[in-house]
Parts: C-alpha cells; sequence; structure tokens
C-alpha cells in the first residue's frame, strides 16, 4: 500500500468500469453452443475420415455442413479468445504488457476465425 | 507476472525443536511458522512437542500452550475460542480453518500452522487484513434506503424475506476463503474476494435495503466481481459452513436479469 494513502483509497481503486456483464454471458452462451457444435464437428471429421478430396469437398461444401462450419469457427474463435483474454487479466501484472497481449489474442482470433471462414466459402462457392 | 515462488527473504528455513517433557505419553508434533520483522532472519518452522494428555482437543488450545508453557513470543490472534469472532483464522494442514473449532484429532501426523496464505505477515501467525478490511468497507456494508425508518419501530421485514438472508448472517469475516482463492491471490487488488461479494450479496438480498441497483451498478466490473472463476476452495474451507461461491452466483444471475 502507498505511503500516506487511507487503505479506503486503494481498496476503491479506479471505481468499477460497468462492464463484464456482456463478457461473462457471451462466454457462457458460445460454451452452451459449442456443446453441439464440436458434437457434430468430430462426428462429420470421423465420418467423412477416409473420403476422398472430391467427397470431404462436397461434404465440406453443402448448405448445412458450410453454415455450421461457419458458425462453429466463429463460436470457436469468440469462445476461445474470450478465455485467453481472462487467462490474461489472471496472471499478467504491467498495463502495458497486458493490452499488447489482449490486442494480440484478439487480433490473432479474428484472423484465424476469417481465414477459416474463407475457406469454408471458398469451397461452398466452389472458388 | 503473478509470483509462484516465494522472494528469498521469504523462503521457510528449518526452526528450533521443543521436546515435550519427560512423561508425556500421548504427543503430537506442531510445526509453527514463525517470522519476526525485527530479526531480519527468514520465516523458520518450529517444531513443538505437545503432550495432548494435558492439553485442550482444538488447534488453539494447542497454541494457547504453547505460548504459555514453551514460549511467550509465539504471537497468534485469538478471542472467543468458538468460532463466532473470526480472530484465529489460520492455515492448519494445508487448510483455512479457525484454529479453535479445528479439532487436532482431525490432523493426521504432524499438525502444520501457518498464517493466511498470500497476505502480508506482521508477525508468526497474524496477517495484515487491512486492505480485506478496506475492501469490506468499499462496498458500504450498512443498509441504505430512501424511505426514512418508522419513527416508532424498526423497518419490518417478512419471514420469507428474512429467510433469503441465511446462510449469509452468519459470516464472520475470518477471511479463510478469501485467502485460499487463487483468483484473490492473483489479483486482491482489484478483485474483491469470496469473503465481500458474499457480505455485498447480504445486503443486495436484504429486503430492506433500497439501493440495490447501486450496489449492483459498484460490483459489475471484470475485476472486482468477474475474477471468480468457480473454483470454490471458498466453499470447501468456509469454517461456517457458508456457500460464497452460491452468492457470488447469485449476484452473476442478478446482473443478467437486469441487463
Amino acid at each position: 500500500m502507498s505511503e500516506f494513502r487511507t487503505p479506503i483509497k486503494d481498496a476503491r481503486g479506479l471505481g468499477s468500469s460497468h462492464f463484464g456483464v456482456g463478457h461473462w454471458w457471451a462466454q457462457r452462451t458460445t460454451a452452451l453452443a459449442l456443446i453441439p457444435l464440436l458434437l457434430w464437428f468430430v462426428i462429420g471429421i470421423a465420418v467423412h475420415g477416409g473420403a476422398d478430396y472430391a467427397a470431404a469437398r462436397e461434404w465440406v461444401g453443402s448448405p448445412v455442413t458450410a453454415v455450421l462450419m461457419v458458425v462453429t469457427l466463429g463460436a470457436v474463435f469468440y469462445h476461445g479468445a474470450l478465455g485467453v483474454q481472462v487467462v490474461i487479466e489472471d496472471y499478467v501484472d504491467g498495463e502495458g504488457l497486458k493490452l499488447v497481449l489482449l490486442l494480440l489474442v484478439r487480433a490473432a482470433a479474428i484472423l484465424l476465425a476469417l481465414a477459416g471462414i474463407f475457406a469454408v466459402l471458398s469451397i461452398a462457392f466452389g472458388g | 507476472m503473478a509470483k509462484f515462488s516465494l522472494p528469498a527473504n521469504s523462503k521457510v528455513t528449518e526452526g528450533e525443536r521443543y521436546t515435550a517433557p519427560s512423561g508425556a505419553k500421548d504427543i503430537k508434533v506442531f510445526k509453527v511458522y514463525r517470522w519476526d520483522p525485527d530479526s531480519g532472519r527468514n520465516p523458520r518452522l518450529d517444531a513443538y512437542e505437545v503432550d495432548m494428555g494435558s492439553c485442550g482437543p482444538m488447534v488453539l488450545d494447542a497454541l494457547i500452550k504453547i505460548k504459555n508453557e514453551v514460549d511467550s513470543t509465539l504471537t497468534f490472534r485469538r478471542s472467543c475460542r468458538e468460532g463466532i469472532c473470526g480472530s484465529c483464522a489460520m492455515n492448519i494442514d494445508g487448510q483455512n480453518t479457525l484454529a479453535c473449532t479445528k479439532a487436532v484429532e482431525d490432523v493426521k501426523g504432524e499438525v502444520r500452522v501457518y498464517p493466511l496464505p498470500s497476505m502480508p505477515v506482521v508477525k508468526d501467525l497474524v496477517p495484515d487484513l487491512t486492505h480485506f478490511y478496506a475492501q469490506y468497507a468499499s462496498i458500504k456494508p450498512w443498509i441504505r434506503t430512501q424511505t426514512p425508518a418508522p419513527p416508532d419501530r424498526e423497518r419490518l421485514q417478512s419471514k420469507e424475506d428474512r429467510a433469503e438472508l441465511d446462510g449469509l448472517y452468519e459470516c464472520i469475516l475470518c477471511a479463510c476463503c478469501s485467502t485460499s482463492c487463487p483468483s484473490y491471490w492473483w489479483n486482491p487488488d482489484r478483485y474483491l474476494g469470496p469473503a465481500v461479494l458474499l457480505q455485498a450479496y447480504r445486503w443486495i438480498a436484504d429486503s430492506r435495503d433500497e439501493a440495490t441497483g447501486e450496489r449492483l451498478d459498484d460490483l459489475e466490473d471484470p475485476f472486482k466481481l468477474y475474477r471468480c472463476h468457480t473454483i470454490m476452495n471458498c466453499t470447501s474451507v468456509c469454517p461456517k459452513g457458508l456457500n460464497p461461491a452460491k452468492a457470488i452466483a447469485e449476484i452473476k444471475k442478478l446482473m443478467i436479469e437486469r441487463r
């Protein structure tokens, strides 16, 4: 505790940011959504494990698979980014380093999600 | 980064051993954390052999016996010796609890006694709880209303509304839960911790309090409230059998409800 400051001054700090409910709710809802989505994804991959290139393309490019795949990719990277953000906030002390890491995680999640979604759409639209 | 190992001057060394008087039959060894801020030395673990034949049943009885008969410099807080004041909270056999309600016979082998984890140590088993109490004060733990109190009687509450406070009002602020919480270890400056959040919910749940919204406003923060990752150490150590994790979950539910 800093000298000449009261304990209450430190405990109250910068006050409440009135933020955090959205993050928590999004993490829980994406977690719920990912239960059936990942189940579907794993079963789909297992079923098409031995398929040749053309058959696999056909499966990924079919409307239902493509839409579910895009939703799964979005949910996975959104949920992942939220989770890693919490880990960084938990364990990294310095505000500067914390900010840089949070931005990097956000950027990586957005890039990877877009790359995955682009790949699925390319196949779906026969690109 | 969060610190995962003790700094060099906090590493615990082997201490003295005090043997039991001859003729002692039922000997129990207490290994007690000792640190004197004036000595400039590292903390040490002293071993005291206590004759349980002439000692009360609780860990606090043994500590008092040691202080009275063996080593008067042993320093710890205690008052009520019946689990209502919360003074003798410490880490016994690897778990935070009250020394006065922890039976020695429930501990197998040596009884290891440390101060509450993660708090600055004042001396021996006495932790500095200044910040913990300041956090408690920061949630304004008193009734806040717009309506003046009736002039001729107290503020009334139905039996059902009063029952909402069961499991909350019993908290004695011993800090066992907060200092057992890894989230509180890493971010004590901003996370309020289970004890203070349970107390915050005690006022949120009170039918007579009219500042529910303001109380929720003050808690709506990724650090003050949402550092709770439902690790549940709080609930498993609470010496009063309370459930701080549930109180925190109730606050989170209200946050969703008012979105």
